[in-house]
């Protein structure tokens, strides 16, 4: 209980906005890897767990103009119809923004389960207007990926709050 | 920022009202570009700026492949040199008879005066990527509009054909492969010379026959050629081979699946077929005399 109310009140430097931009494209990039076989299969959407990310985060610094751009820019690299991603991740962002309170403090394993919901209610936006304009359903495995997505969900709050943890002072003991 | 307070008095639209403008937004592009196509220039723009990251994205692929060719063995090498040699010199036999053909072929094209076939390149291309879209079967080739390759294009492996180039950027193409279910191919059956239409289906890596009746002669693997009737992909290219035929009366037609030849799914380097067809223009619609009509009362 000690452990987790010092996490929860960790006192952290202010993120730079350098750093988030570098988050996105290093989550685009990871994206558009040649991805096959069964890493394609379970491969999350980075971008979407990048976003939600921020937008828990950081709603006053990463919010809906930030997740619809990245949405036309997945359009274009991934070909799907112009619009569809940009749709689904602004969904994404106001659950984010509305939810950042109550997320953040719960533990990691609530965090997660808010996460898959969100993440779920994504991919379902993205099938709904897939299935609108006339595609067939693509069988359940569809959303395996927002699980994986989920799961990588506590390394990366680690990962990404490295930058902002306070260095040790070496000249104080 | 992080330290400081929210504002208090200026702090703009609420999520609710953001979220709606962003959906209106989107869906307002969403219709533009499934109904009327008018974004095909905002598409290229963007993606330009995503262009480096798609060529970053590819390198690691591209290491490993290097660094794979500098550690083969030499044992291996010889193997396939072995192998080519003696490859090389069924090929030749086959192709001393390729050239007499081509030269009978095209004397008796003269006699004919039929028209010859035009001449055919190729652009070598590499996949970069396969969409992560689960709902269409496309990949992303690394050469574009700069080298020549324009929508419509069809794309072939060394077996036959795997799809067709439908979005052109700047420095990349996108190719719809023949397994995705809007795709279709006009087919020949190379048994019977039956004509058909192949496309793809939901199932993955499995194409069907389109609206064949259930009296049609086509049995288990017989081989598919292109048809070249819709002046897209030439004649003769290997397409598919039929798989399982059934036959069930309650239906209207006969369900085929096929196989396709090519390697669609597993390919790293595609040709693109430049070929200019020069097809007669199809012949004007005659002009039905007008039907005298009485005009309307009141109209």
């Amino acid at each position: 209980m000690q452990a987790r109310e010092l996490t929860l009140h960790e006192i952290l430097l202010p993120v730079k906005g350098g750093f988030i931009v570098f988050t996105f494209i290093a989550a685009l990039l990871t994206n558009l890897l040649p991805w096959s076989g069964w890493w394609l299969a379970i491969k999350p959407d980075f971008v979407a767990l990048v976003v939600l990310y921020w937008c828990i985060q950081q709603p006053r610094k990463v919010g809906f103009t930030s997740a619809w751009l990245l949405g036309l820019v997945m359009d274009v690299a991934e070909g799907s119809l112009f619009g569809q991603h940009a749709l689904a991740y602004s969904v994404l962002a106001f659950g984010g923004i509305v939810l950042h309170r109550r997320v953040l403090m719960f533990s990691m394993r609530d965090q997660v389960l808010h996460v898959i919901v969100l993440l779920l209610l994504n991919d379902v936006m993205v099938l709904a207007i897939r299935m609108l304009s006339g595609a067939g359903f693509p069988g359940l495995q569809y959303f395996i990926g927002s699980l994986t997505a989920a799961a990588l969900w506590p390394a990366l709050t680690f990962l990404f709050k490295l930058p902002q943890r306070p260095q040790p002072d070496p000249d104080r003991v | 920022m992080e330290h400081s307070p929210p504002p208090f008095f200026k702090r703009g639209p609420t999520p609710l009202v953001r979220l709606l403008l962003c959906v209106l937004l989107s869906v307002a592009l969403l219709i533009a570009d499934a109904r009327y196509r008018y974004l095909d220039g905002i598409r290229q723009v963007v993606s330009v700026v995503v262009y480096p990251l798609q060529r970053l994205a590819g390198t690691p692929r591209v290491m490993l492949d290097a660094v794979g060719d500098f550690f083969v063995t030499h044992a291996s090498l010889r193997a396939e040199n072995a192998r080519r040699a003696a490859q090389s010199l069924q090929d030749a036999v086959v192709l001393k008879k390729y050239a007499a053909l081509a030269a009978e072929n095209a004397h008796l094209r003269d006699l004919l005066a039929a028209r010859q076939r035009h001449g055919e390149s190729t652009v070598f291309a590499e996949v970069l990527y396969t969409a992560r879209d689960p709902f269409t079967r496309k990949v992303v080739i690394d050469k574009g509009q700069q080298q020549g390759i324009k929508a419509g294009q069809p794309v072939l492996d060394q077996i036959g054909i795997i799809g067709q180039v439908t979005r052109v950027y700047p420095w990349l193409a996108e190719i719809t492969l023949i397994t995705d279910k809007e795709q279709a191919v006009p087919v020949q059956n190379l048994r019977n010379g039956l004509r058909a239409v192949i496309g793809g289906t939901a199932n993955n890596g499995q194409l069907e026959l389109k609206f064949i009746p259930l009296n049609a002669d086509f049995q288990n693997g017989d081989q598919l050629v292109t048809s070249g009737i819709d002046g897209v992909y030439p004649p003769g290219l290997p397409v598919a081979e039929v798989s399982n035929v059934e036959r069930n009366a309650a239906f209207l037609f006969a369900r085929i699946t096929c196989k396709p030849l090519a390697g669609v799914a597993s390919h790293g380097q595609v040709l693109v077929l430049n070929w200019d067809n020069k097809s007669p223009e199809r012949p004007a619609e005659e002009v039905k005399p007008a039907r005298t009509r009485k005009p309307r009362r009141g109209g």
